[in-house]
């Protein structure tokens, strides 16, 4: 992976601030996302996994500058995309799209799905008139629906088909990268698998980059290439996909993995049970936000004090942790991933 | 074998619509004794919520249960009975945990006063011994610092919290049946795992049965002994938990289990199923799964399958059956 990333994020920061009762002034700052940095090759799939809350899909928006990071930096092919303002940034859109989760409330009800999908190329004028129909025609049928579909309304359709309308809105204008903001969590299983295979097949065939941000970690297993696992705000793992399952490093992640239900009878894994609830930001702890779930028998004074920084302890495999064992083998740690 | 506790006979729910009548449950008939627990799966609009929905009589407006549908619980009829004595049961005899705890609590009254609200419906206690049962419960489903989030309101409580609330109203009464409607698909994987250990250990405590519905099929391998699978408003396979994970008969279960994504990273596509559910309103002729079938030939589109034995405790409703030589590899 020695070739320049098409995108590549450091160092990013976004803070909220929160009004702390309703009669007071008194804000609080919240920090949803925490020094978040990586990377995306060409034609890769991150996936961004954690809890709710955690700050993964606070990062894909803030990715595509519809939040504005408080600090820290994108690179997008070699442009700085934070620098960017108004015409610039709105051609540079053309390359970053995304799709929701809500397949019923991403959708404008009074759009027909051909207006919908088009709009983008009206927006960016890649195409008018009959040619843009045309266009349209062609992307409902790339996505596996019938394009005499394009005159009808949101609400005539199932979960999966509204979803595969989203996913021809962001192809439209031919991205080259994608946040897939959980795609599939609002589908039932059978639609979910159609969706999923229709994601990989795209991607093969239009050589796109996704940012995969989900919650189920079985569907990850199917989607990345690497995942990078969130805890309050912050990357607290990074590998590739075969990495990560076959062996955790970090302990949330370790509870993660084992907390997959298995679909067989008597096929459980032996479960980490964590104790508590996913904490909030608004009060995270000190040092190692997972301190107060962590069973780490080695968990000791320095997890509660200090922040552990993201660090390369196998080749490619970042784990913040103090206590993550470390490969003999493996590269100096470095700071970046 | 004992008498079942909750008997369903012919269950018939329809719809009247623009479009004409919508036949959501089709004749679905099922047993489920004590100590079990029976899970209901199948894509959104088979029917698996509506046939829970019937058992406590709660249809949304509009539904109508079928004059000759049977729902009994232990000796009683439960669709001849007045509203009086089905609110006496419901809450007391059958309980009910919903999918969204937040949307299920009332947001204007304390955790602790909403339980004990239910024990104050159905028992004579006191005000004092009402708060201390729900606390109580509260501390065994497992809410930490108990007689705090007793006094708490529901908008103070995470997601998984206010779900345990929901369980530890449900257990109050002890009831001898609870119907959860997807207990954990609101919920994180973490917590949901803590979730699913709690309704373990008050099965094994109580000996309650339990009615699951669920499109979770990693949820139902772990907690149910019995499953039913619907399709289009109809039971289409039902067999016991193992039998049917290793052997599934039905070209629509094997779809099912195919499709689930597991932790196998070695395999990149998904097998799934072609097509989506039809609606209530225009049911295909013969088999309503034919149209996404890969085994499917002439007499499936006019022949409808019947529900048919093909072991103990195993039903099929599948030409299959019949002429196994057409199965396609």
């Amino acid at each position: 992976m020695s070739a320049t990333p098409l995108l590549s994020v450091r160092g990013l920061t976004r803070d909220f601030v929160q009004s702390r009762g309703w009669w007071r002034g008194s804000t609080q700052r919240v920090r949803a996302v925490a020094d978040v940095s990586f990377d995306i090759n060409a034609g890769e799939t991150l996936a961004l996994v954690g809890e709710s809350g955690c700050g993964k899909t606070t990062t894909g928006r803030t990715i595509l500058r519809l939040i504005e990071p408080t600090s820290g930096q994108i690179t997008f092919d070699g442009d700085d995309l934070l620098a960017l303002r108004g015409e610039a940034l709105r051609a540079r859109r053309r390359d970053l799209q995304i799709v929701f989760q809500d397949p019923w409330g991403s959708l404008n009800p009074r759009l027909t799905i051909g207006e919908t999908v088009k709009e983008g190329l009206l927006v960016h004028r890649l195409a008018s008139g009959r040619a843009a129909d045309a266009r349209v025609e062609e992307l409902l049928r790339e996505v596996g629906l019938r394009p005499e579909f394009a005159r009808r309304y949101p609400h005539e359709f199932s979960g999966g088909q509204r979803q595969r309308i989203g996913i021809a809105r962001a192809l439209a204008v031919s991205p080259r990268f994608v946040v897939c903001d959980e795609p599939v969590s609002a589908l039932d299983v059978s639609v979910q698998a159609q969706v999923i295979n229709l994601l990989r097949d795209l991607q093969q065939r239009r050589g796109l980059s996704y940012l995969f941000i989900a919650h189920d970690l079985a569907v990850v297993a199917h989607m990345a290439d690497r995942v990078a696992v969130m805890y309050l705000g912050r990357i607290v793992e990074l590998a590739p996909r075969r990495a990560l399952f076959a062996q955790p490093r970090m302990p949330y992640t370790q509870a993660l993995v084992s907390a997959v239900p298995v679909p067989r009878p008597g096929g459980a894994r032996s479960r980490i049970l964590l104790l508590g609830d996913p904490p909030s930001p608004v009060n995270p702890p000190s040092g190692c936000g997972f301190h107060p779930r962590c069973f780490h028998p080695a968990k000791d004074e320095r997890c509660r004090r200090e922040v552990p920084v993201l660090e390369q302890k196998a080749p490619h495999h970042w784990v913040a942790c103090h206590h993550a064992p470390v490969d003999a083998a493996s590269p100096t740690p470095s700071l970046l991933p | 074998m004992t008498q079942p506790l909750l008997t369903v006979h012919d269950l018939r729910v329809t719809f009247e619509t623009e479009t004409g009548p919508a036949r959501a449950v089709d004749s679905v008939s099922f047993t489920l004794h004590a100590g079990e627990t029976l899970a209901l799966v199948g894509e959104s609009g088979c029917g698996k919520t509506l046939t829970a929905l019937s058992v406590l009589q709660l249809l949304p407006d509009g539904g109508h249960l079928a004059p000759t549908s049977r729902i009994t619980l232990r000796d009683q009829e439960l669709t001849e009975l007045a509203p009086g004595t089905l609110r006496g049961i419901r809450g007391r005899e059958v309980a009910m945990i919903f999918q969204e705890p937040m949307a299920a609590l009332n947001p204007v009254l304390r955790i602790g006063d909403q339980l004990a609200e239910v024990v104050r419906a159905h028992t004579e206690a006191s005000r004092d011994e009402a708060w201390q049962r729900a606390v109580h419960m509260l501390e065994r489903v497992g809410v930490p610092d108990a007689p705090l989030r007793a006094r708490q309101y529901p908008h103070e409580l995470s997601g998984g919290l206010c779900q345990r609330a929901m369980i530890a109203m449900a257990l109050l009464l002890d009831p001898a049946l609870v119907i959860a409607d997807e207990p954990t698909t609101a919920l994180d994987v973490t917590v949901q795992a803590q979730v699913l250990d709690v309704l373990r250990a008050q099965r094994e405590r109580t000996g309650l049965a339990l009615l699951l519905i669920t499109h979770d099929l990693g949820v139902v391998a772990e907690l149910a002994s019995r499953v039913i699978v619907m399709y289009a408003g109809q039971v289409v396979e039902e067999a016991p938990v193992a039998l049917l994970y290793d052997s599934p008969t039905h070209p629509y279960t094997a779809g099912l289990l195919a499709a689930v994504p597991t932790l196998d990273v070695e395999r990149e596509r998904l097998p799934d199923i072609p097509g989506t559910v039809p609606a209530a309103t225009a049911w295909p002729a013969g088999c309503r799964f034919r149209d996404r079938c890969a085994h499917a030939w002439e007499r499936c589109a006019i022949d409808a399958p019947a529900l048919t034995q093909v072991a103990p405790a195993h039903r099929v409703r599948c030409h299959l059956v019949d002429e196994p030589e057409r199965r396609r590899a």
